[in-house]
This record gives C-alpha cells, sequence and structure tokens, in this order.
C-alpha cells in the first residue's frame, strides 16, 4: 500500500515550531511520509513543495493570528495548479469566528490546542486513504 | 570478601515501617516523576544531604553562593517586580493597555512587539501579510516609539523590551524617545532580551548568521558599560526553550550555559568581565511541577555565582548575583476549560515567589485562545498581588530552604546541568552546539517524550485528557483584526513622503560601513533612528553586510 505523503509546513514570520515538529514526528511513527518545509515558507513555496513531493495532505501549523490571510491563499494556489484533491490541515490558535469561513475556504480539518496527535493521524488515514488507493 | 554495611536508618524504615504499610495500602500504579520525566522518591531524609554543606551549599540569603537569595532580607524590603508583558495592535492600543496596568498597580513594563518588527520586517513587506499588529505592538520608526510611550516619562519607569535579532534597532529607539523626554540615559533602567542564542535554539526568531549577531550583542555590552549603566543589556532566557519542549534541567542548563557564552564574547571582545557583567540578567519559565521549579531557580543561582567566580574570575560581587525575571509557562495553559489556568498561574507563580523571583510576569486565563483581554490581564495581575499580600510567603527569606526534598532536588538539578556544561564544552561553546543542532534536538526529543506522554495518559491535564467537559460554553476573547496593519501601511507610506531621505540614506550608508569594519553599530544606529530610518531599513542594510541565517530543517 502506498504511503499517505504529508507536507508540514510553517507559514508567516512566526517561529513557534513545537507543534509542527510534534506533530510530523508523530504522523510520521503513524506510516506517513512527511516532509517538514521549516519555518518561514510562503503560500507560494509551501504549495511548490506539495506539488514537487507529491504530496495527498498539507499540514499548516499557525500561531501567530495570519491565518485569515495565509490559508485562503494556499486553497486558490493549490486550485490554480490543480491541486484540489490535496487535503490542507491547519493547526494553532485559531479563534472559534474564523472557523467556518476557513472551511469555506476549503480547509479541511482544523485543530485547536489540546487536540491528541491520535485524531490527527486518524482524520488523515481516513480523508487522504481513498484518494491514495485510488492511484 | 563480602563486606557487610550496617543498614542505615531509611532503610530500617522502609523494611519496619513502608513495607508492612504498603501491603495495606500499596501505591497508586504508574510511575512518580516531575512534569520533565524526572524520578522521585517517596522520602527524603539527611541521608539524602549526607555530603551537603550549608556554608557552602546554601549559605545565608545575599552571601555566596546566593542559593537562598541575592537579597539579605527578601521580599520583606522590596517586594518582585509585577512586569506584565503586553502589546498589540496600534502603539496608541498599546499605551492605553499599559497606562490600564500601571494603574491597576503594575510596577513596570514589558514590551510584546509584533512579528514584523520582531524579525526586523516593515508592514508592507511579503512576509508581514496578515501578521502586523497581531501578536504584539507594530513598532516601525522612532515615530511608533514615540506614540507608545507618549505620557509616561521613562526616567520614572522600567521597561523590559522582548526583542533579540532588532534589539540594537528598537533601543537605540527607546533611548532617542528618552532624549526628547529630557531623561538622563545613565538613570534609565530596564532590560531589553536582546538574546540571541535561544532564538536558535527555541524561539528561531533569528535574523542574521551566530557570530555577527554576537557582535550586535557585545557591541551593546561596551556601549552600555559607559553610557547606560543601569540597563539590562540581555535577558539570558530559559522562557523559550521550555515552551518549545525542554525540560526542567534542559531549560537551566541551556540558558547559563548561553550566559557562559555571552560572557566570553564579551571578554574575547576585550571587555572587562566586572565592566559588563553585572548588566547581565535571566528569564526563567515557572511550570507546573512545583517543587522542581523552586529547585531550578536556586540552583541557577548557585551556578552562576559559582561560574563568574570560579570560570572567569569575576571579582565584582555584582557579577556573581544572578537576578532573573520569570513568567508562568503559557504552554501548560488549556484552551479547553480556560478558568482553569487562573489556577496553574497562581501555583506557577508561587513556585516563582517561592524561588525567589526579582520580577515576574503572570499569564491570563485566555492565553492559549488569544492575546488577553483587558480584564484577564487584570486578573493575572491581581494574582501576584494576593500571593505578595494575602498568602504570607513573603514574611520569611527563603521559607523552604532546609527542606531535605528541595535541597536534595537543587543539588541533582546543579549536578545536571554541569553535566549539559561539559558536553557543550566539549563541543567547542555554545554557538557550535547550536551549529551542530545539538541543544535543538535534546529539545525536540523531550518534547515528543512529553506529547507522548500525555497521548498515553501517563501526564495527565486537567481539562484535556481527563475531567474532560463536553459542550463548553464559548469564552469571549480580544479579536484583532486588520485595521491596525492598515493604518501601520498607511503611516509607513506617510513617513517616507515626508522625512529627510538624504539623512534616512547618509545614516544607513555609515551603518553598513560599521558593519563591516569594527567600529559599534549602536553609534550609526543611534543616527539612522533620529533619522526615522524604519527598523526594515536599518536591518536590510545588515543583512546586504552579514547575510541572513536559515536553519536546516529537523524533526
Amino acid at each position: 500500500m502506498k504511503k499517505i505523503r504529508v507536507v508540514i509546513a510553517k507559514p508567516g514570520l512566526d517561529g513557534h515550531d513545537r507543534g509542527a515538529k510534534v506533530i510530523a514526528r508523530a504522523l510520521r511513527d503513524a506510516g506517513m511520509e512527511v516532509i517538514y518545509t521549516g519555518l518561514r515558507q510562503t503560500p507560494e513555496q509551501i504549495v511548490a513543495a506539495a506539488l514537487q513531493e507529491d504530496a495527498d495532505a498539507i499540514g499548516l501549523s499557525i500561531l501567530s493570528g495570519a491565518h485569515m490571510h495565509i490559508c485562503p491563499r494556499v486553497m486558490q494556489l493549490l486550485k490554480e495548479k490543480g491541486l484540489d484533491d490535496v487535503i490542507v490541515v491547519i493547526g494553532g490558535i485559531i479563534p472559534d469566528v474564523d472557523i467556518p469561513k476557513l472551511k469555506a475556504a476549503g480547509v479541511k480539518g482544523i485543530f485547536l490546542p489540546g487536540t491528541p496527535m491520535q485524531s490527527i493521524i486518524d482524520f488523515i488515514n481516513s480523508n487522504v486513504r481513498p484518494r491514495a488507493e485510488a492511484v | 570478601m563480602k563486606t557487610v554495611t550496617a543498614e542505615t536508618d531509611k532503610q530500617r524504615w522502609q523494611r519496619e515501617v513502608l513495607e508492612p504499610g504498603l501491603k495495606q495500602a500499596p501505591e497508586r500504579p504508574g510511575s512518580f516523576t516531575t512534569i520533565s520525566g524526572r524520578p522521585i522518591d517517596r522520602l527524603a531524609t539527611p541521608e539524602d544531604l549526607e555530603h551537603f554543606d550549608y556554608s557552602r551549599d546554601l549559605n545565608n540569603p545575599g552571601e555566596f553562593p546566593y542559593t537562598r537569595g541575592i537579597h539579605p532580607g527578601g521580599y520583606r524590603g522590596k517586594l518582585w517586580t509585577m512586569r506584565q508583558f503586553a502589546g498589540f495592535g496600534t502603539p496608541e492600543e498599546t499605551n492605553e493597555r499599559y497606562k490600564t496596568l500601571l494603574q491597576a498597580g503594575g510596577t513596570g513594563l514589558s514590551v510584546a512587539f509584533d512579528l514584523p518588527t520582531l524579525m526586523g520586517r516593515d508592514p508592507d513587506h511579503e512576509l508581514s501579510l496578515g501578521e502586523t499588529g497581531k501578536c504584539g505592538v507594530s513598532i516601525v520608526s522612532l515615530a511608533d516609539m514615540e506614540r507608545l510611550f507618549e505620557g509616561i516619562d521613562l526616567a520614572g519607569i522600567t521597561t523590559s523590551m522582548t526583542i533579540n535579532s532588532p534589539a540594537p534597532m528598537i533601543f537605540a529607539m527607546y533611548l532617542v524617545v528618552a532624549e526628547k523626554q529630557g531623561a538622563d540615559w545613565k538613570k534609565l533602567s530596564g532590560t531589553i532580551q536582546n538574546d540571541i542564542l535561544k532564538e536558535f535554539i527555541a524561539q528561531k526568531e533569528y535574523i542574521f548568521p551566530p557570530r555577527e549577531s554576537m557582535r550586535l550583542i557585545t557591541d551593546i555590552f561596551s556601549f552600555c558599560m559607559k553610557e547606560v549603566p543601569k540597563w539590562n543589556t540581555i535577558s539570558v532566557s530559559g522562557y523559550h526553550i521550555r515552551e518549545a519542549g525542554s525540560t526542567s534541567l534542559q531549560e537551566l542548563a541551556f540558558t547559563l550555559r548561553d550566559g557562559i557564552e555571552y560572557v566570553q564574547y564579551g571578554i574575547d571582545a576585550g571587555l572587562d568581565v566586572d565592566a559588563f557583567a553585572p548588566q547581565i540578567s535571566f528569564f526563567f519559565n515557572s511550570h507546573s511541577d512545583f517543587f522542581e521549579e523552586i529547585a531550578k531557580f536556586r540552583a541557577a543561582r548557585k551556578i552562576w555565582a559559582e561560574v563568574m567566580r570560579d570560570r572567569f574570575g569575576a571579582k565584582n560581587e555584582r557579577s556573581w548575583k544572578l537576578r532573573f525575571h520569570t513568567q508562568t509557562a503559557g504552554v501548560s495553559l488549556t484552551a479547553q476549560q480556560p478558568y482553569n489556568n487562573v489556577v496553574r498561574t497562581a501555583l506557577q507563580a508561587l513556585a516563582a515567589v517561592l524561588g525567589g523571583t526579582n520580577s515576574l510576569h503572570t499569564n491570563s486565563l485566555d492565553e492559549a485562545l488569544a492575546l488577553p483581554t483587558a480584564e484577564a490581564a487584570t486578573l493575572a495581575l491581581r494574582t501576584q498581588q494576593i500571593i505578595a499580600s494575602e498568602s504570607g510567603v513573603i514574611n520569611m527569606v527563603d521559607p523552604l530552604g532546609g527542606s531535605y526534598f528541595l535541597e536534595k532536588l537543587t543539588l541533582d538539578m546543579e549536578r545536571g546541568a554541569k553535566e549539559y556544561f561539559d558536553t557543550i564544552d566539549r563541543m567547542g561553546g555554545m554557538v557550535e552546539a547550536i551549529e551542530q543542532g545539538y541543544p535543538q534536538k535534546e529539545i525536540a526529543e523531550a518534547s515528543y517524550r512529553f506529547q507522548q506522554a500525555v497521548e498515553r495518559r501517563e501526564k495527565i491535564i486537567v481539562g484535556v485528557n481527563d475531567y474532560v467537559q463536553e459542550d463548553e460554553p464559548p469564552y469571549p476573547i480580544l479579536y484583532i483584526d486588520d485595521t491596525a496593519a492598515e493604518r501601520q501601511l498607511e503611516r509607513l507610506a506617510d513617513l517616507k513622503q515626508t522625512r529627510d531621505n538624504d539623512r534616512v540614506r547618509q545614516s544607513l550608508e555609515a551603518l553598513r560601513r560599521a558593519a563591516r569594519g569594527t567600529e559599534n553599530t549602536m553609534h550609526p544606529l543611534l543616527e539612522c533612528v533620529r533619522a526615522y530610518a524604519t527598523v526594515g531599513e536599518m536591518c536590510d542594510a545588515l543583512r546586504e553586510v552579514w547575510g541572513e541565517y536559515a536553519e536546516v530543517p529537523l524533526i
């Protein structure tokens, strides 16, 4: 069975990478191929990484409050590159009022502080698996 | 030949009293460890302190090695400074919050800058998209700094500024605002964080490569020795190391080893250790494991006193004394059941006070959700005031001194930190250890281990993996929209029209020249600031000369 490929990225200027690194390791330990882009990636760089790495999913970690600028831009670029089937999940400090807007922009999963790692693994497995198997 | 050793009193107690007792009432399953994973024995007795020596290991408050505190009178004279970190949106909005905190009895200011400012980018840079004014206050030029401190007398207050890579630029702005208020630089008191090593290790807000960054720091040491002698030139910080997931011991060891690196670079730059070391201060986290944290603070003072006297040969007692600020652990706060965070913060604040902190920030209950509302920030300050006024812990200096458990933990922390020092010394120093990714990897390991322990419910977080409550009511947060960003963008455009752009160009060129050569960068920076050059322009001038640091992403 093909391994799920996930790009974990930290967009924006925020350098708090604890969450991104912990999730990257948890996904890798759960059997996924994880590509961690490192810090301060622009939406363009993130989408280019997803394209180059043939990613099934993108995980964005944002704690700075810039999510309403970054996420819609990532979604738009994915569409432009024909990568609409790549699922996007985000983790971080996201005010409740922004959640419906992010979902409307096409973000599949939003994980707030305190989410068990297993829930994120399960979410990616169940949302990506059908696509990976169809290939 | 077999030697028979006599049974100790503790062993006798275990055999005669404990074991029968455990048969009746067994201990709960699982291991007894601190939040950092350190195993804890059930009882400490004088046997655990067999080689303990009061005057060597503790001594009285105000006496070397200051384990019991640097002030002989503890908090009976001056309380710790209640310094609440705050900043958001435009300088005017933050100025208003400062006035609220000062009216509520806060005794010092602490500036939180937004990410573009921290990263040396102007609001019109591509990477500033959505970031201006979000995590802190946006400061673009001297004009913003004047707005930030409008109506606040800089000679009459102490200000702490959490700024690292652009510390020299922001500090220069502060000095020019003071100058315009007519304040004497020699009387100014406050702190710039200016700790770049922990940025490479943990918080990752670096701009320039390590060695050039260290040069900016020694330039500040040298400038302040003469010009701003009461200023804390650096706040060597464990806070961010801990927030990034380190253990308590790693926080202690890496922070103090960073301190050693700064002192060594200062000496290597030709400065007299006793002329700049008294201006070095520290900043620790106070996390949830009560005794481990208190032991950490006490061990820190002891280790630093010995390092300064014995490793560096400092003669001035002020060089030996470790002064520190503490912030309660933001990372321990939960988005679930946010009112629980008030209790966590109170316990962490109490640990900091019992550990002898010189200044304290208590986090607001909504920290895991957003920047604090004014109500939440006031409650956080009240938490400190209740400890100071009602708990009685301030009556006696170092009230826990002599506790078998605490003294043993303090010695264990000291020993563990020295082992880390040896490892880092063998690598050639902290800059070299960072270049090899050593502290970064140690912290990532510890952070993953902790997360796994939470996942397996070996460590319980109330409201998160136990005592969970479904359908929590929403908590009202401070929502920061884009009006501050729009305002700052307009102002930046205006500034570029109205200032003397020739003067800006010339001052930036002088800064580049200083960066290429050996002239102290603070002098040309002050000129750039007076010409209203922006933070982004000043940092770009140095980027052109020194380049930018990029870390290799590791997981």
